[in-house]
């Protein structure tokens, strides 16, 4: 199985919603979390419909691991430039993933391995 | 078009879900206007914290008129009939009306949803902005427009009359 650090990270986000900047530090701090703090983290930007349609981007921001969207959208979400909602783990809104939520994701898309540096 | 504090602001008459006019007028001690609509997180999170001033101040005369401008055909969840249903489901206690021509968006120079302006009785704008500091921090109630409001009716100046408006951008028609 490869690496954590070898997986692709992405942050896919549109410029038009101010809530990247907050989900790249989230990331950031998962990933710390699970003893990846440098894993790399490519940032993408989305500018236009055309492109959201081709990446089945839903929203901004959007997760991916290796094109997997560690907290995926409700089947039949339409892509588009718009800002993503999502859903606290109490059921709230919020314009980013519950923290702990896309932790625990990450740690099952990065592998069994993915934790061991921050135990 | 940019309104500052002091500024008399813009009237307008929109259609409210079912397709009366509700009109900005005199007579209320304070009206909260609130551009917002129906697929942006930052206005679902903000949007209890809204209705809750709503009903806490409606026994002092304050009217709240929530506003959804978007362009409807781009952004099909902010439809009349999707702010009907949300309507009929309970999530409004005062009127939200549809600026479907985006003129009273553009004239009040609301830039993102939420947008928040609070509006004396003589018709002039005393706050504008955010609701409170922190979308994901439901304790804070909405401190920025409670404490407008709490101001303005005791007849005292908005100690910060401006915030910056945080949220999705208004969606314009091309």
């Amino acid at each position: 199985m490869a690496s954590a650090d070898a997986r692709s990270i992405e942050l896919l986000y549109w410029e038009g919603c101010p809530s990247h900047p907050q989900a790249l530090a989230e990331l950031r701090d998962a990933l710390s979390e699970l003893g990846r703090p440098d894993a790399a983290v490519a940032l993408r930007r989305v500018a236009s419909e055309a492109e959201a349609a081709s990446l089945g981007f839903c929203g901004s921001p959007t997760i991916r691991v290796d094109g997997v969207d560690p907290v995926p959208p409700p089947p039949g979400e339409p892509t588009g430039l718009t800002c993503r909602v999502y859903r606290l783990a109490d059921g709230r809104y919020s314009p980013t993933p519950d923290p702990g939520l896309l932790r625990e994701a990450l740690e099952r898309l990065l592998g069994p391995g993915a934790a061991e540096g921050a135990r | 078009m940019t309104l500052r504090p002091g500024d008399a602001v813009p009237g307008f008459t929109l259609p409210d879900t079912d397709g009366a006019p509700v009109a900005l007028q005199a007579g209320a001690a304070a009206t909260v206007v609130v551009f917002t609509c129906n697929h942006c997180p930052y206005a679902l999170a903000w949007h209890g914290r809204i209705e809750a001033v709503s009903r806490d101040y409606a026994s002092r005369g304050v009217r709240m008129l929530q506003i959804c401008s978007n362009d409807a055909e781009r952004y099909p969840r902010d439809a009349p009939e999707a702010m009907r249903a949300r309507v009929q489901a309970g999530e409004f206690s005062g009127p939200y009306l549809h600026d479907a021509t985006q003129e009273v968006a553009r004239a009040w120079g609301a830039k993102v949803t939420p947008d928040v302006f609070v509006v004396d009785s003589g018709g002039r704008l005393v706050y504008r902005g955010a609701p409170d500091a922190d979308h994901r921090d439901e304790s804070l109630r909405a401190a920025y427009v409670r404490t407008a409001l709490d101001a303005v009716l005791q007849g005292n100046a908005v100690a910060e009359p401006l915030t910056k408006p945080v949220g999705c951008s208004i969606k314009w028609r091309s």
